[in-house]
């Protein structure tokens, strides 16, 4: 155990880093089932926290795991969960009730390649998952999109402040490199994080107040949209957290969106084309959901075309496209199944585009 | 160093290159230096080739994920086979003498070869091979500090072996010696 009064620096991996920003940020418990690639989350913490306090449980499955999760959360606990594609697949039900009985808590979805079991090498196939609702019903999550070691550190920060401030699951998704790889992080200092009240937790009911009561069924339709409308205000609400990154916009021509490994890859092929005088700029959304819909509506009409760069076989792009309505062509590049492409091979997507574009002027 | 150095390191699973790549990283981090390592993960790893990349920057790094390198390090002849011709032209190819049966032919970057395993042989550590070749390359490419890669050398390495810090420098030095042992026959030629 160390002491951890200011930021630190040191190296680590994206998994590492991540259950040691969540310690950080005062995490009462920590539920989860291993699975590659972000099993380190659960090792890690299974090292560290039986001595610097908190609850971590290798529940029976990760159904088990995510109804734990629900439990804790509804008793006011601040509480993490983790896992890769097909387990955060296993948990959706619950992300579910949780969505819909209001409690908050912190999902990473360390993705891989599917689907099915699919292969441990990393992926952006669970976009829609994360960003669409996931399990049933009229729901969203703010999702956020780490692209390097430090924003793994600091989204686990950023999340919660966002599944407290909402009452609301939020999700960190991010992908097996991300976790694999290590990069030089600064750690903020240890209870930097401060718990905001739960008058609504499941904490004993003193004669002060009415029961609290935490569900996510009722019966009458009358009540449940009532709930939804509820949902949906927050939604709306949520509106205002949207995060992106801009890079080299301001003279762009070809416009790449992009984000997490897939815009580090990106933000390389913009180095290679710059190089070669093609302009090109780039823009990262942080968040998923909301998505930056206006600076890329914005910037469509600045440019002549937009390029989505994916880890899959196309789904961000769906939301680039009502963005963009029309105003140019957008194309798309993706691999799948745990393939990811290269600067070189976004390169020639960028090369072609530019091409097309010579010839029709 | 002002420009980014980007570094493949290969060999089999166990032969230490993934903590190579983590030395370098270590000590590029106490030069205040940008990095990114990026390990090879999965069923790959046992048997057939592990490897990771390392980015050395001193500006933000783009890409942590690339296919054209500064430097490739490859400890067996699967690795040269696929990251010989991924060096950039001018860069450096370091390949371990003893695992390569087809060495590389290309004439338009620097070729280093090192008996890194007969020399471990020697030391009486088999294990002290990768150390061996990190002192060539360092040689070669000084990106980071003799230094700083000792000081590393204590953040990689486990508690429980750091009565083997002495041998582990002796190795780099050995390493740094037949780089230049390499360059002096190949004057000569």
């Amino acid at each position: 155990m160390e002491s951890s009064a200011s930021p630190e620096t040191r190296l680590m991996k994206g998994n590492e880093a991540l259950a040691e920003a969540a310690i950080r940020a005062g995490i009462h418990a920590y539920f989860g089932y291993p699975i590659t690639p972000q099993s380190e989350v659960l090792e890690y913490l299974a090292l560290e926290m039986p001595g610097r306090g908190g609850v971590l449980l290798q529940a029976e499955s990760e159904l088990g795991a995510i109804n734990m999760v629900y439990g804790a959360a509804g008793a006011g606990a601040r509480v993490m969960i983790s896992s890769s594609s097909p387990g955060i697949s296993l948990m959706q039900e619950g992300i579910s009730y949780m969505a819909s009985a209001q409690l908050p808590c912190l999902v990473v979805n360390v993705m891989r390649g599917g689907p099915g079991l699919g292969t441990i090498q990393p992926s952006q196939g669970d976009y829609f998952q994360a960003v669409k609702g996931g399990g049933h019903g009229d729901y969203h999550l703010p999702v956020l999109a780490p692209a390097s070691v430090q924003e793994m550190v600091d989204f686990v920060f950023d999340g919660f402040r966002l599944a407290e401030k909402y009452r609301t699951p939020a999700m960190i998704l991010a992908d097996g490199a991300l976790g694999q790889m290590m990069e030089k992080v600064s750690l903020p200092p240890a209870n930097s994080l401060p718990y905001p009240e739960k008058p609504w937790a499941t904490t004993g009911k003193p004669k002060s107040r009415e029961r609290n009561i935490i569900t996510s069924l009722y019966i009458e339709p009358e009540r449940m949209e009532g709930i939804n409308l509820q949902l949906q205000q927050k939604y709306r609400r949520m509106l205002q957290e949207v995060r992106y990154e801009t890079i080299e916009t301001a003279d762009a021509e070809i416009l790449l969106v992009a984000f997490g490994l897939s815009a580090r890859i990106s933000q390389k092929a913009l180095e290679l084309a710059r190089a070669r005088d093609i302009r090109v700029g780039l823009v990262r959304p942080i968040t998923l959901y909301p998505f930056p819909t206006e600076i890329i509506s914005a910037l469509s009409h600045r440019v002549n075309s937009v390029l989505t760069v994916e880890m899959n076989a196309g789904q961000m792009v769906e939301d680039v496209r009502l963005a963009v309505n029309g105003h140019c062509p957008v194309y798309f590049k993706g691999r799948m199944g745990g393939m990811i492409p290269s600067p070189e091979e976004v390169l020639a997507e960028i090369e072609a585009i530019d091409a097309q574009v010579e010839q029709s002027a | 160093m002002n420009t980014a150095h980007e570094i493949i390191i290969a060999g089999f699973g166990g032969q230490g290159v993934l903590s190579m790549g983590q030395i370098i990283a270590y000590a590029a981090m106490m030069e205040e230096k940008e990095i990114s390592w990026m390990p090879s993960y999965g069923p790959e790893m046992r048997g057939g080739t592990a490897n990771c990349i390392v980015i050395v920057s001193p500006t933000r790094i783009s890409s942590p994920i690339i296919t054209q390198f500064d430097s490739a390090i490859v400890l067996n002849q699967p690795s040269l086979d696929k990251f010989g011709k991924a060096v950039k032209p001018g860069g450096l190819l370091l390949c371990e003498r003893s695992a390569i049966l087809s060495p590389c032919t290309r004439t338009d970057i620097e070729i280093l070869s090192v008996p890194a395993f007969e020399e471990a042989q020697r030391l009486q550590k088999k294990q002290v091979a990768n150390m061996i070749v990190l002192g060539a390359f360092l040689e070669r490419r000084p990106i980071v500090s003799p230094e700083n890669v000792l000081q590393a050398l204590k953040k990689v390495l486990p508690e429980r072996h750091h009565h083997l810090l002495p041998l582990n420098e002796q190795a780099l030095q050995r390493g740094k010696e037949l780089a230049h042992e390499f360059a002096a026959v190949n004057a000569a030629h």
